[in-house]
């Protein structure tokens, strides 16, 4: 019954091996399928998300937009060149605004309206969400105007401190 | 002029840092007894001048002098004291400084307790450590100084972030500090051993204390942030994937690993090279949650980009330390003899795999962590990897490890009886397999990893009863005897116990949780009731109220059961006049390990509100079984064989004396 050396390292690199195969295969798998890719409404429009697939929708939340209907809320995502309407059942992250950086993640339906089950907001009045900063850039949209909410976020923001605050999503999934 | 005289000790410090890093590494290359003896008092002094640097800048802001950016930035006249003084960290530089003074404090503290290691050890110990502080104590004075005066000063500071302003804040990052950095005392012995060439079961004898205190620290700094979240930012969410967690998690998984495999060393002399190695490795991703959370990194990659400085800055600490580590590594550490040989079925093996899922487990968090910064910086694509992501990698890679950890503590060293382990075992996991067929049976079909979690939950729990249970023989010899000898068992075996037991009472309460959370969201009329988990919660109205800096609507709800009044609720909005900020106060009434928590939308015409309402069953297991792990860890240090030091070093104490 008792291995020899040689056969006991075997069997130890062996069941090694094996461990971190699980491993690499578990991460390639997930890396495939359970990421999100960030997209502007110019983006939806534009290259027509499949139905279903969840994205991550970045941009500004339209000025006048935000129709509440008891714990429904109804508002328009735009980077300028295109809106989307999207649509969150539940409380609103606190810096939620017309005006406003917005990310929210969920999928465009049928009807072409964006179902969002999250609406995430860094706890931060600076804060503008990097994707959404560079969708803007990318569209003309980015102003340094004192006026613009999206101006003053990206100086400041790389000063507040990341560490304390965490990124709340608002889910109701979760 | 104190907080010139702060900013002057900094520099003393840096200073101080240069000749630690030196010295007594040249001391222990030419076996200068007093080149050596150096580094004691150095870091002794080095911790006092950065402590004095703090308690200057502490001075700046419990007088809101605002002629200091750092606390003109970040503080504000009317905030109360306790958040002047948390406010200190709450910030970029603050919490640099902070991170270093722990640093000092673990300094000042292996010159203090080292007092019997060898003097080369030590030396080369304090002389890494030296290093850690050169390059953090730069770091602060170059890129991140925290006593840059304003010229012409401003009457009001800026306010700290509201969401900060919160007791959470006091002590969550000196917790988590007291954690990674501790990680530091580990790295510097991995180093110092590798340039003695030299490591034995003493050298992990010495340096288990250490990785117990920073897992300690890391495991409650961790739990408490967790909390913190819970309550503070009201959804109910304990833990969200946020790379700014795993930066902490990281290094609690590898240290984990660490605690584990070191224990093979110690007891077999095994594992050498591999315990070496994963104490270089916990450091180094404590470094690399320092440099994700600090650079700005991870608040926009092109941010770091154009304005580099401090981000390089560490980026730069990060690649000399890790990559000046792990060549060492691979030069010296062929020269460590191994020892020990085992069986792959004995105690060492159990640790082994322990290790291998642990650190695989960790791999995971790691690329999840950093695959969005690298594909952003290759390809320009904007991803997110959020919960899903880990679920699929972190899971899986969890539950085989959940599953072994009973058996452990019951194989022998060298050679282990799975088949007798298995044995002592029936009674567990018989127990377990009832609980969870239990909970299918309520459950229904509809859902399947509501039983497999908390049978898996119970078995870890159980098993790790089991295990003292069957050493002190309850049952099996009179109850006295039992009881001397559970009295006489190494503290060490308690410790892993609670440990275990923790580790099995955290994911109850994760899987209980996520399986059985009930939600409600709604409009709310005055005088309206809703019922959640049995409770019935009535909405009285809304109230305005001012605090010292903000204003609040505090919603007014009743929580009855069967009619029986139980509390009042009152969640409320704040809004901070400073920043122009609101904030979300949640209301939680804890009913054994459940809670009914309360938070907050907004307010509707005719004093109705948006409220969401939790019933969250068994959720304070969650951070109840870390502070259970963190006694089995308090257990581990006290045990003897930790102390066994201890007469000797007061006879060297006391020959020493004269000599000094």
């Amino acid at each position: 019954m008792a291995m020899t050396r040689k056969q006991r390292r075997l069997s130890m690199i062996g069941g090694a091996g094996a461990v971190l195969a699980v491993a690499a295969g578990l991460i390639l798998y997930a890396l495939k399928d359970e990421i999100v890719f960030f997209q502007s409404p110019s983006d939806v429009a534009e290259h027509t998300v499949p139905h279903g697939q969840r994205i991550r929708l970045g941009g500004l939340v339209k000025d006048g937009s935000i129709d509440r209907q008891g714990e429904t809320v109804r508002f328009v995502v735009t980077d300028g060149a295109a809106d989307l309407s999207a649509t969150y059942t539940g409380i609103l992250p606190d810096l939620f605004r017309e005006g406003q950086g917005v990310v929210a993640e969920g999928t465009v339906g049928n009807d072409g309206i964006f179902h969002a089950d999250t609406v995430l907001a860094k706890h931060d009045e600076n804060y503008m969400p990097k994707e959404v900063v560079e969708a803007l850039k990318a569209r003309g949209e980015w102003q340094m105007g004192a006026d613009n909410p999206a101006a003053k976020g990206a100086p400041a923001a790389d000063k507040t401190s990341q560490a304390e605050t965490p990124s709340a999503p608002a889910s109701r999934t979760n | 002029m104190i907080v010139e005289l702060g900013h002057f000790a900094l520099v003393l410090a840096l200073a101080l840092s240069i000749v630690q890093s030196v010295v007594p590494v040249w001391g222990a290359r030419m076996r200068d007894e007093r080149l050596m003896a150096v580094a004691a008092p150095v870091a002794g002094v080095q911790f006092l001048m950065v402590g004095l640097a703090f308690a200057a800048l502490t001075f700046a802001y419990l007088t809101s002098d605002f002629s200091v950016l750092n606390v003109w930035q970040n503080s504000h006249s009317d905030k109360p004291l306790i958040y002047r003084i948390s406010g200190v960290w709450g910030n970029h530089e603050g919490s640099m400084l902070l991170w270093v003074l722990i640093l000092a404090l673990f300094g000042a503290l292996v010159a203090a307790f080292g007092r019997t290691m060898p003097a080369t050890l030590k030396a080369n110990v304090l002389g890494v450590q030296g290093w850690i502080s050169l390059a953090f104590l730069s770091f602060i004075l170059f890129t991140s100084n925290p006593f840059i005066r304003i010229a012409n000063p401003p009457m009001e500071g800026q306010d700290l972030n509201p969401i900060l302003q919160d007791v959470g804040l006091a002590i969550h990052p000196p917790l988590l500090y007291l954690g990674y950095v501790g990680f530091s005392v580990t790295f510097s012995f991995a180093a110092a051993a590798l340039l003695d060439g030299r490591i034995d079961a003493a050298w992990a004898r010495w340096v288990r204390p250490w990785i117990l205190i920073a897992w300690i620290f890391l495991t409650l700094g961790i739990a408490m942030g967790s909390y913190w979240a819970y309550y503070e930012l009201g959804w109910g969410g304990f833990w969200f994937w946020d790379p700014v967690e795993n930066a902490s998690f990281m290094p609690w998984l590898a240290g984990t690993a660490l605690l584990h495999s070191a224990l093979v060393m110690e007891k077999r002399d095994a594992l050498k090279v591999w315990t070496v190695l994963l104490a270089i490795l916990t450091f180094s991703l404590s470094l690399l949650g320092t440099f994700l959370v600090r650079s700005g990194v991870l608040t926009s990659v092109h941010a770091f980009a154009t304005d580099p400085s401090r981000g390089v800055f560490i980026l730069a600490i990060l690649a000399i330390f890790i990559g000046g580590s792990l060549s060492l590594y691979a030069w010296r550490a062929p020269m460590l003899k191994q020892g020990g040989i085992f069986a792959p079925i004995s105690r060492e093996g159990a640790l082994i795999l322990n290790n291998l899922f642990l650190t695989a487990a960790c791999a995971a968090v790691l690329v999840g962590t950093l695959y969005p910064l690298a594909l952003d910086v290759t390809t320009g694509d904007k991803i997110s990897v959020g919960a899903p992501f880990f679920n699929m990698t972190f899971g899986p890679l969890m539950i085989p490890l959940l599953l072994a950890i009973p058996f452990g503590p019951f194989l022998a060293w060298k050679r282990g009886d799975l088949l007798g382990a298995a044995q002592r075992l029936m009674v567990a996991f018989a127990i377990a397999i009832v609980i969870a067929l239990v909970v299918a049976w309520v459950e229904g079909a509809a859902n399947v990893m509501a039983p497999i979690g908390i049978g898996i939950a119970a078995w870890v729990m159980i098993g790790a009863v089991s295990e003292i249970v069957w050493r002190v023989k309850l049952g099996r010899i009179p109850l006295g005897q039992s009881f001397s000898r559970a009295a006489g068992l190494p503290r060490s075996s308690w410790g892993a116990m609670l440990g275990h037991f923790g580790m099995g009472a955290t994911m109850l309460g994760i899987v209980a949780v996520t399986a059985w959370q009930q939600e409600v969201i709604t409009v709310m009329q005055p005088g309206e009731t809703r019922s959640i988990g049995g409770y019935d919660l009535t909405f009285e109205g809304l109230t305005p109220s001012t605090g010292s800096n903000y204003r609040e609507d505090v919603g007014h709800f009743s929580l009855r059961k069967g009619g029986v009044m139980l509390a009042n609720m009152e969640p409320a909005k704040r809004f901070y006049m400073a920043r122009q900020m609101p904030t979300t106060e949640s209301a939680i009434e804890t009913f054994g390990f459940n809670q009914v928590y309360v938070s907050l939308g907004d307010a509707k015409d005719g004093g109705a509100v948006v409220m969401r309402a939790y019933y969250k069953p068994l959720v304070t297991l969650i951070w109840l079984g870390a502070v259970v792990m963190v006694i089995g860890g308090l257990f581990s240090l006290s045990d003897r064989r930790l102390r066994v030091g201890a007469p000797r070093r007061a006879h060297h104490a006391a020959a020493a004396m004269p000599a000094e």
